[in-house]
């Protein structure tokens, strides 16, 4: 059982960081909604103030490891030209352009993706902040409370897409290359 | 002690962050638009030749965020600001930068 060096970079940028966010969505909107929006909210103490502020930015700092990974990682392998008559399986962008019905995922789902995963961290960190500034005063300030919850909802569709898109990609023109890793000896045959 | 109480409460610094995040947001999409409108523009914004324009897209679109950030962090420090105009203008920036890093929007304003 092997995988790649680029297979691993491209685990840890999805599965480590990516899918991790997604999870920690769950409980940033449970935690926010009773801290600040239900009616009988509930009232944490300090340490509870600063253990949920601690975990929103822990979420924004998964978001900022991914798309620096994303972007600096795993996007130059995915763009990379390949030389003359090369085969194509080592580029992916090159891979998905080469075929009408591929070409889609990289000119809306890449193009979109490489942009909009960007907004998570933007704002998860502007989440973080007001959550760390106030803590139990943002129960009584209903406008910035709408918004930053508005900022909340934004990482995570931005996180969502982008998700969804990489998944996709990888399906189509896995990220794929470099060293091999092999992570458990098999016996061939059956 | 009393002033430290008001500085504590008041919505300021906690609309300034949200209004620079939407700053920065919208800043990435109108990058990103001018990059894919613009060869020259995309060739500027390549500050890492492997990663292309997308590392001058982002790296200028966080410049202008923090910069946005420190800037109204500086004037609403002290201040109660109105959140209905903050959120409106936020949730305008936010929306343009969403629907400026959408390919087919993109492309309708080109007129591709």
């Amino acid at each position: 059982m092997e995988l790649t060096l680029r297979d691993a970079a491209t685990v840890v940028h999805g599965m480590g960081f990516g899918a991790l966010l997604l999870f920690g969505f769950s409980g940033a909107f449970i935690g926010i909604h009773a801290t600040s929006v239900s009616r009988s909210p509930w009232l944490p103490g300090d340490r509870e103030w600063r253990l949920f502020s601690l975990y929103l930015g822990v979420m924004a700092g998964l978001a900022w490891l991914a798309v620096f990974a994303g972007a600096y990682v795993i996007y130059p392998w995915y763009r990379a030209v390949p030389p003359a008559g090369a085969a194509l399986a080592g580029y992916p962008q090159r891979l998905l352009m080469s075929n009408p019905a591929t070409s889609g995922w990289h000119d809306i789902g890449m193009e979109w993706k490489e942009h909009i995963a960007w907004l998570a961290p933007i704002s998860l960190t502007a989440c973080a902040y007001v959550f760390w500034r106030y803590g139990a005063r943002l129960y009584a300030m209903k406008g910035l409370r709408n918004v930053v919850i508005g900022l909340a909802l934004l990482a995570f569709v931005a996180t969502g897409v982008a998700g969804f898109f990489g998944a996709m990609l990888n399906k189509f023109a896995p990220v794929r290359g470099g060293a091999a890793i092999v992570l458990m000896k098999g016996k061939a045959g059956g | 002690m009393a002033d430290a109480e008001f500085t504590a409460s008041v919505n300021g610094p906690g609309a300034a962050a949200v209004l620079a995040a939407s700053i920065g947001g919208f800043a990435l999409g109108a990058l990103a638009l001018a990059g894919d409108a613009a060869p020259s523009v995309a060739h500027l914004l390549i500050i890492w030749k492997p990663t292309g324009p997308l590392s001058g897209v982002t790296t200028v679109a966080i410049a202008v965020w923090l910069f946005a950030w420190l800037l109204l962090a500086g004037l609403w420090r002290r201040r109660d600001v109105s959140m209905t105009i903050v959120g409106a203008s936020s949730a305008a920036l936010m929306a343009g930068g969403l629907l400026l890093t959408f390919p087919p929007f993109m492309d309708l304003l080109q007129g591709k």
